[in-house]
């Protein structure tokens, strides 16, 4: 079991620095502030290849593994959780259901657009009365000649009004299974632009205030029936085994917020005097120091172990990674929680402004805690792997 | 290369558009200090078309002798030409010493001519004296004397290493503007002139000059700037900056601000240093009127020399400040400013 | 249409200097990055490649570690990478270093060859020019802008208080400014396949036309006499005079160290 990075890495980690530092890092406040959607970030990712890093090659990506990707997201998320977030729904949830579940039409038609970052990906399956219970969908699809006709709306859809390119879940029909009637969900592709398809109400939110989070709303839009992507009724299925994924990606995210937290207020122990010393003198903020970074790097080997159980599975399908995954998200979450939080502690007044930015990653760590599956549903994961 | 044949200390005398440049008069003023201590001559090696008349300005800061190297060809700096013509004065005439400056057309000349005739050269020479090298005796090694040894920053700046070139000749060194001090001028003072023209012929290494495009003076971004006259609230009002904005014209810097005053309206927000203003890093930092706050030091604490006036002993400006003024900056910077133009017009 | 550029690997020494405890420079925390002169270099010539489709080879020397910089400068879109690493080649100064570069290039076709203006260790601002020299063709240095116009360059030339615009047939040698532009990133596909791509090394022996009198500690004509790093400043002084007195101070204070 080798600990060490290759250098391949060390690179990448490096220019995911480097990236952040000059070009993410000094817009966060006023991403923040006005909560608009980083545009020019998102064309300078797309410049460098961030859009598309697992995506094969032959689709226009990077070809690279899910660890570099990961990387990727939490280097981000050190300095802004949008960015982050921003990346990871696109990547996670878009790309990679186009990837694993399309034909090689869809694939070719979505795929390299989606992975140069020239258009942006989201994913619909939260409903008013669906999250946690992702079966309550009420969306329905409905075949009429050569078309599905959508009908509903979805919530809280990260990447909003901002994506071109949406993957969809909705019901198409009642099956039996088990001796009772139960909601046939199916995957759809669906374009911006296409007729009955519109936006609502845009979030105001607590935390990731950048990212655009929107209502989807479907009134009679009519897609291709060439775009149900996969086999019908397999939705539930394309849409669990994507949050698998998603879950990484978030971990990372989570991961980079608590990391960078801990940065800033490594330095700003040392920096800010009380009492005649630095208060990093006093073994009250030390042993705190200690419990927050062995904490963080706890989190770093579970999202990355993760990441490269994903990887093992992209060689051999019948490795599984969803409780890794699961386990990453948990704890990753809850540990940018704790340590955005004793973060804003440890800055004192300063630390409720929001030139210190701490407090601004505290409120963008609680939403990990919720989205693509809440701790709780992480926890339900977990438990019927042990209990199985 | 017989060491023994090299003597005197040369200077290119940098000319542009046929005015000679402060360094040439700073470079020979150090030229014949060093001279001095070797008991020989500074001679000024003046390049250009049309430039014979600028000897006497020459001769009267210092130059003991003046050698010219006059061409149509020269009229412009291009590497080729200046490099033959300073290259064969060095050939033809074997001095121990040549100084340049450390400007953008010397940073190009030296290197070329050092290498054309197989010398070391040493770049951004802060300090020249005459030595011994090695400086301590090392048993088993010869200890040359009368060794030109050159002092200069290196590792950006975070070391500072003096070089001697024992074995080559001329010992060659480049020194910024502004370093070494020029002599008093002595109207009337007479060199000896000489033409020296090795001949110019177009080969493959002469450029074209297509066009000459003077510099607008532009604004300087802080960031930018190698001297800063940082104020805060103390200034007490967008009026009173005026006073800041004479001493950064008298010493050539650029006028930056704390948040509070960007806070108060008083300046625009891209002259701000501090957390959420800008990092700087300039020579000098003059912070006046300015308390010090934890965010302002972040932005700031990494200047080289940290100038800070405040009436307040107490504040925390004065534990980065390498000098700290106790002191009324009203009283202090327009009285400051007036010696600086005092000492710049003296030059 | 071919073109060479030479890049060094450097100790980050902009990038945020560390002391030890005992206040003197901590270089072992210094992080390697490819110079910045030398990057813009790099740009220049990607930029080339991506508007003329000219083939890019990147030329460093230096201890066997450099070689990641060539991955970098292939990670951004370089074709080909060079290491030219000997241990006699170690101690150069820029006459010996201008030596070893030249006898490397004279191995390789090229039309252009960029250089950075200087490295952020050594500050000198020479190799460039000394390499046009060593191998007789046209320096154009201080470079803020490049075109191509057939078979020449043209080339903004920055003087401190102008520019010129020069013209020069090709084969020349041009030393860029870290202003030239602005550096594209690497991609991480890109990081990938540079480290799955072959670097050539060349030693001593794969020098051509230079004498080993030339070469590392023993063929450098400027020698270190003495040489001490910067220590951090402690507390400075504070004083409290009457203000004639407060302006004498800092007036001395401007001259010692040479303000003004």
């Amino acid at each position: 079991m080798d600990f060490t990075l290759s250098k391949e890495h060390e690179m990448a980690r490096t220019l995911f620095r480097e990236f952040a530092e000059k070009e993410v890092k000094p817009l966060a406040i006023e991403v923040d502030e006005t909560e608009e959607f980083p545009k020019a970030t998102v064309e300078k990712m797309t410049k460098a290849g961030f859009m598309g890093i697992p995506i094969p090659k032959e689709y226009g990506g990077q070809g690279c593994d899910v660890l570099t990707y990961a990387m990727c997201v939490e280097e981000l998320a050190k300095v802004c959780g949008t960015t982050a977030v921003i990346v990871s729904a696109h990547t996670s949830l878009c790309c990679d259901p186009i990837l694993t579940y399309g034909t090689e039409e869809q694939k070719q038609k979505y795929l390299p657009d989606l992975a140069s970052g020239k258009k942006i990906g989201a994913f619909g399956l939260t409903e008013p009365g669906a999250g946690t219970d992702a079966q309550g969908q009420q969306t329905k699809a409905v075949l009429e000649g050569d078309e599905w006709v959508l009908n509903g709306s979805k919530i809280f859809i990260t990447n909003g009004k901002e994506a071109d390119v949406y993957v969809i879940f909705a019901i198409t029909g009642m099956i039996e299974k088990r001796g009772r009637m139960t909601k046939e969900i199916s995957a759809f592709i669906v374009e911006k632009g296409t007729p009955g398809f519109s936006f609502g109400t845009k979030e105001k939110k607590m935390g990731i205030r950048g990212s655009s989070t929107y209502e989807l709303i479907f009134t009679d839009c009519r897609i291709p029936k060439d775009n149900m992507l996969g086999q019908q009724g397999k939705g539930f299925g394309i849409a669990m085994h994507t949050l698998d994924g998603g879950r990484i990606g978030i971990a990372a995210q989570a991961l980079g917020i608590g990391e960078g937290a801990l940065d800033r207020t490594i330095a700003y122990v040392q920096e800010r005097k009380q009492f005649g010393r630095a208060i990093g003198a006093f073994q009250n903020t030390q042993f705190q120091l200690a419990d927050m970074a062995t904490k963080a790097q706890a989190a770093q080997f579970m999202v990355y172990k993760a990441a490269c159980t994903k990887d093992q599975y992209t060689k051999d399908h019948k490795t599984s990674y969803n409780v890794e995954a699961a386990m990453a998200k948990l704890y990753a979450a809850e540990m940018a929680m704790e340590v955005t939080t004793k973060a804003v502690q440890l800055h004192g007044g300063y630390g409720y402004t929001r030139e210190y930015e701490v407090e601004r990653m505290m409120r963008d760590a609680k939403i990990t805690e919720i989205y693509e599956g809440t701790s709780e549903v992480q926890r339900m994961v977990i438990s019927a792997n042990l209990l199985k | 290369m017989n060491l023994e044949e090299y003597k005197g200390v040369f200077v290119f005398a940098q000319q542009v558009d046929n005015k000679v440049s402060g360094i040439a008069l700073e470079l020979i003023g150090e030229g014949k200090r060093l001279a001095e201590k070797l008991a020989t001559e500074v001679t000024a090696v003046l390049v250009g078309s049309d430039v014979k008349g600028l000897a006497d300005e020459l001769a009267a800061y210092g130059a003991d002798k003046v050698i010219v190297v006059d061409d149509p060809e020269l009229k412009e700096y291009r590497t080729e030409p200046y490099a033959h013509a300073l290259a064969s004065v060095i050939n033809q005439y074997k001095p121990e010493i040549l100084l340049v400056g450390a400007t953008a057309i010397g940073r190009d000349l030296g290197p070329r001519v050092s290498a054309r005739v197989h010398t070391g050269l040493t770049a951004d020479c802060t300090s020249l004296e005459i030595g011994d090298f090695p400086i301590n005796p090392i048993p088993g090694k010869e200890q040359k004397h009368n060794q030109l040894l050159m002092t200069r920053p290196a590792f950006g700046g975070n070391t500072i290493a003096t070089i001697a070139c024992p074995d080559f000749r001329p010992q060659m060194a480049t020194v910024r503007p502004g370093v070494m001090q020029k002599l008093e001028k002595k109207e009337g003072a007479k060199a000896v002139v000489e033409e020296f023209n090795p001949g110019f012929t177009p080969d493959n290494k002469y450029v074209e000059i297509v066009e000459v495009v003077k510099n607008l003076t532009d604004t300087v971004d802080i960031m930018d700037a190698k001297i800063l006259v940082s104020g805060g609230r103390g200034v007490g009002s967008p009026e009173n900056f005026k006073i800041l904005d004479d001493l950064a014209e008298a010493i050539g810097g650029t006028v930056s601000c704390s948040r509070a005053v960007v806070d108060a309206g008083w300046k625009n927000k891209d002259l701000q240093v501090g957390q959420t203003g800008k990092t700087v890093r300039p020579n000098v930092y003059f912070a006046i009127g300015i308390s010090g706050a934890i965010q302002h030091l972040a932005g700031m604490e990494e200047s080289d020399i940290i100038i800070a006036v405040n009436k307040d002993e107490t504040a925390p400006i004065f534990d980065v400040a390498d000098y700290g003024i106790v002191g009324d900056l009203n009283k202090i910077v327009p009285m400051l400013t007036e010696q600086i133009k005092a000492a710049v017009a003296n030059k | 249409m071919k073109v060479v550029v030479c890049v060094k690997q450097v100790p980050d020494t902009k990038g945020g200097v560390k002391f030890n405890p005992d206040g003197t420079l901590d270089r072992a925390a210094m992080l390697t990055i490819m110079n910045p002169d030398d990057k813009a270099g790099l740009e220049a010539a990607l930029r080339l490649k991506d508007q003329y489709g000219a083939e890019v080879t990147v030329v460093t020397m230096g201890l066997p570690k450099a070689e990641e910089v060539l991955r970098e400068a292939m990670a951004m879109g370089a074709d080909k990478g060079i290491l030219v690493t000997d241990r006699v080649l170690g101690g150069a100064d820029t006459w010996a270093t201008s030596q070893t570069l030249a006898g490397a290039i004279r191995n390789l076709d090229y039309d252009l060859i960029i250089t950075g203006r200087q490295a952020i260790d050594g500050d000198t601002a020479q190799v460039g020019p000394q390499i046009s020299e060593h191998l007789g063709i046209p320096v154009i240095s201080y470079a803020q802008k490049i075109q191509i116009e057939g078979d020449s360059v043209v080339v903004e030339r920055q003087y401190d208080d102008r520019y010129h615009v020069l013209k020069a047939k090709m084969p020349c040698l041009i030393t860029a400014l870290a202003e030239l532009n602005e550096p594209r990133y690497m991609t991480p596909g890109g990081i990938f396949d540079a480290y799955k791509a072959e670097i050539t090394t060349w030693g001593r022996a794969d020098l051509k036309d230079v004498e080993d009198s030339n070469l590392g500690l023993k063929g450098s004509p400027t020698q270190i006499a003495r040489a001490s790093d910067k220590v951090r400043k402690g507390k400075g002084e504070k004083v409290a005079l009457d203000p004639s007195e407060s302006v004498e101070y800092i007036m001395n204070k401007l001259k010692e160290k040479h303000v003004i």
